[in-house]
């Protein structure tokens, strides 16, 4: 990281005569000091979860790792992080099967499409959906959504049942997967799109221009100058988004049915998340409890963290196309 | 509902007022020095100061209204609960964050020995203070009283029994036509002592329908799970043919129907009366790890009797026998003076909740004026 950091420092002020300017010095040290800062607050969270977890660790009668059940306290306890992990993945990548592509055509849409009175509300309108607690859209999910994803969910039972993941074989359509995914969409789009729409309008005129005057269309200069050009900022936009669809607490705590199975059946009511299940069951929780709790936080913990480095790895790959813009 | 609900308060604490002497609820220019003896309130000299509580959350309502009428008359004295749950109470307790907690289960064991500690090496006593009733809520058109009995219960959500025209929901309701349609069953998704409660009345009133241990997480499969008990309500209020287990008190604000419940000597509908009727047959056991005032109980879960209803739910105050801080004690013991009083239990069946029955109202009084 720090190495990333070097170019910044390479430009040293040009002063007359030996000395670095007072400032200078105070200014490069306070910033040192906000990035070390940074790694041992990291540092610390960790070592706090990993020190909190070993109770659990170490009483857990069941298999950590497999064991689709959770009664941390009983005795002995019994708990395992399977459906949880099953649950939380399956809900973010459904959610980002469903957010992704919208938000790009949002973004290219105001970049390259709209007029730039509608580019602007619109704009600010993606900008106010990130505004919006999530609180309110667990309430909306539960309470609006809910009831009106009948239609589909059936239609995808009917029609697309033969596979697996849409098929459901109790009848009830509520309190899923998918409903969780479509809210979780929902939750995502704005930080996709207000990101991915950033990225796109970096593109340099000068290859949007080039590309028009050698008479490509305009969907051939979006395809040619613009995508590949925005790929590496969208993919981090995406893999930001999918960070908060691992993380997201309240909203899918509420439309869940909280169920400790791993169902592939995702339009039946089931699931479970890493932080729903923190959120649900922290209140009433007894001490091997709350440690099995911080043990599945830590999984979190790790998992984005994870994907965090993954998305910085895709993007120091792509790293020539950043500072094409200078 | 909030408007009422203030109101309510307001007019208890105006009664409260006019009925005794030398309160001093609302004269703004109180000359009186804010010492013990400004007021009263149920039958308990008003203290001063400032206590902190937290717990149950299914206390919350009693301890608003209770917390609301005694600052009302005794001018002086805060006191903040916290419904932060049971077990994160019990902890603020034993961590000395607290004067009491509230907890829907007895503090037994390593608790009560590590709770010692900030007893001044007392143990704590376990004080039962707000009893409530547990409601089977279904919605089920054209049907109004429907009766379940503890086995048929256990299989309904163990999901046993899938529909509503099963033979044996029609066995307990011969005179009712039941719908051909699958029973959409509702629990709760969060750690809930209302869970373990309902749970332990399966298991101890269906041993064979229900293979379950009782606990605060819900252990069957099947049905979907809701958060906390407004979830439940208004999950099962907004699905046909559902139907899922709330405190009596949700049944009565959403407007939902409650199921009777057959124990073995005729349906029992839940209510403040039969509830109190139930908690009767709950027996003291005290815990000897406690302190001596202390009050541990029994319910009996299988009781037979057909004006007793059976789903109960009893939550305990957790305080210090002897060995309270002495900022602390007089407001503790006030207050909790006044909540296990005939005007504190009265307002209970108003909100949703159950008095205790008045043998015990007594034995709770009694270990109430013993803390020290």
């Amino acid at each position: 990281m720090s190495t990333d950091l070097k170019p910044l420092d390479a430009p040293t002020p040009r002063v007359q005569g030996s000395s670095v300017r007072m400032g200078d010095r105070v200014f490069t040290n306070l910033t040192r000091l906000a990035g070390i800062f940074v790694l041992v607050l990291m540092a610390a969270i960790g070592a706090f979860l990993v020190w909190k977890a070993i109770p659990a660790f170490r009483d857990n009668t069941g298999n950590f790792f497999t064991t689709q059940e959770w009664f941390p306290d009983a005795s002995p306890p019994f708990f395992g992080i399977a459906a949880l992990a099953f649950g939380t993945a399956i809900s973010s990548v459904v959610a980002m099967v469903i957010a992704v592509p919208v938000a790009i055509g949002t973004a290219l849409f105001i970049g390259f499409y709209a007029s730039r009175r509608i580019a602007t509300s619109l704009g600010f309108i993606i900008d106010v959906l990130a505004a919006v607690p999530s609180i309110i859209y667990g309430l909306w999910g539960l309470q609006v959504l809910m009831l009106h994803m009948d239609g589909i969910t059936k239609w995808l039972n009917d029609y697309l049942g033969f596979i697996p993941l849409f098929r459901n074989e109790i009848g009830i359509y509520t309190k899923s997967i998918f409903i969780a995914s479509v809210v979780l969409a929902i939750m995502i789009l704005p930080t996709i799109s207000a990101l991915s729409r950033e990225v796109f309008l970096q593109v340099p005129r000068s290859h949007r221009e080039a590309s028009l005057a050698l008479g490509a269309t305009r969907w051939e200069m979006i395809r040619m100058a613009v995508i590949p050009f925005g790929r590496p900022g969208v993919i981090s936009a995406t893999m930001l988004g999918l960070g908060r669809a691992l993380g997201e607490t309240i909203a899918v705590a509420l439309i869940l049915s909280a169920a400790f199975e791993i169902n592939w059946h995702i339009t039946e009511p089931s699931g479970n998340t890493f932080a729903a299940n923190i959120a649900l069951k922290w209140n009433e929780a007894g001490p091997i409890g709350l440690s099995a709790l911080i043990a599945s936080g830590l999984i979190l913990f790790i998992i984005t963290l994870v994907v965090n480095m993954i998305a910085r790895a895709i993007i120091a790959k792509h790293k020539e196309f950043s500072g094409a813009n200078g | 509902m909030k408007i009422a609900r203030s109101t309510k308060v307001a007019a208890f604490a105006a009664a409260g007022a006019l009925a005794l002497v030398g309160c001093s609820s609302d004269s703004g220019s109180s000359s009186e020095s804010p010492a013990a003896g400004g007021g009263q309130i149920g039958g308990a000299d008003c203290a001063t100061g400032t206590i902190k509580a937290s717990g149950s959350s299914a206390q919350k309502n009693a301890m608003t209204e209770w917390i609301n009428a005694y600052q009302t008359a005794c001018e002086g004295a805060t006191i903040e609960y916290s419904p932060s749950g049971s077990s994160a109470g019990r902890a603020d307790f034993i961590n000395n964050q607290v004067a009491f907690a509230g907890s829907d289960s007895a503090m037994e064991g390593d608790e009560l020995k590590q709770a010692a500690a900030r007893c001044n090496a007392a143990p704590p006593i376990n004080i039962p203070m707000v009893g409530g009733a547990i409601a089977l809520t279904y919605n089920l058109e054209g049907v109004d009283n429907l009766v379940l009995t503890p086995e048929v219960s256990a299989k309904i959500f163990n999901n046993e029994i899938t529909s509503w025209n099963d033979p044996a929901i029609a066995a307990a309701n011969p005179e009712v036509t039941l719908p051909d349609a699958p029973i959409a069953q509702f629990h709760r998704s969060d750690g809930s002592g209302t869970t373990d409660n309902f749970t332990q009345w399966l298991k101890a009133a269906a041993p064979d329908a229900w293979p379950y241990e009782p606990g605060s997480d819900w252990a069957a499969k099947g049905g979907q799970g809701a958060k906390g008990s407004d979830g439940v309500a208004s999950s099962v209020k907004s699905t046909p043919n559902s139907i899922g287990y709330v405190e009596l008190s949700f049944v009565e604000t959403q407007g939902l129907k409650a199921a009777s419940v057959d124990n073995g000597g005729g349906a029992v509908a839940p209510s403040a009366e039969t509830a109190t009727a139930g908690l009767a047959s709950a027996k003291v056991t005290p815990n000897a790890d406690a302190g001596k005032g202390d009050l541990t109980m029994e319910i009996d879960y299988t009781v037979q009797d057909p004006s007793a209803y059976p789903v109960l739910l009893l939550t305990y105050e957790i305080a210090c026998e002897s060995g309270n801080a002495a900022d602390t004690l007089d407001l503790t013991k006030s207050f909790l003076t006044y909540t296990a009083s005939s005007e504190g239990q009265g307002i209970l069946s108003g909100i949703g909740y159950v008095p205790l029955p008045s043998e015990l109202n007594t034995q709770v009084s009694t270990s109430v004026s013993s803390l020290s």
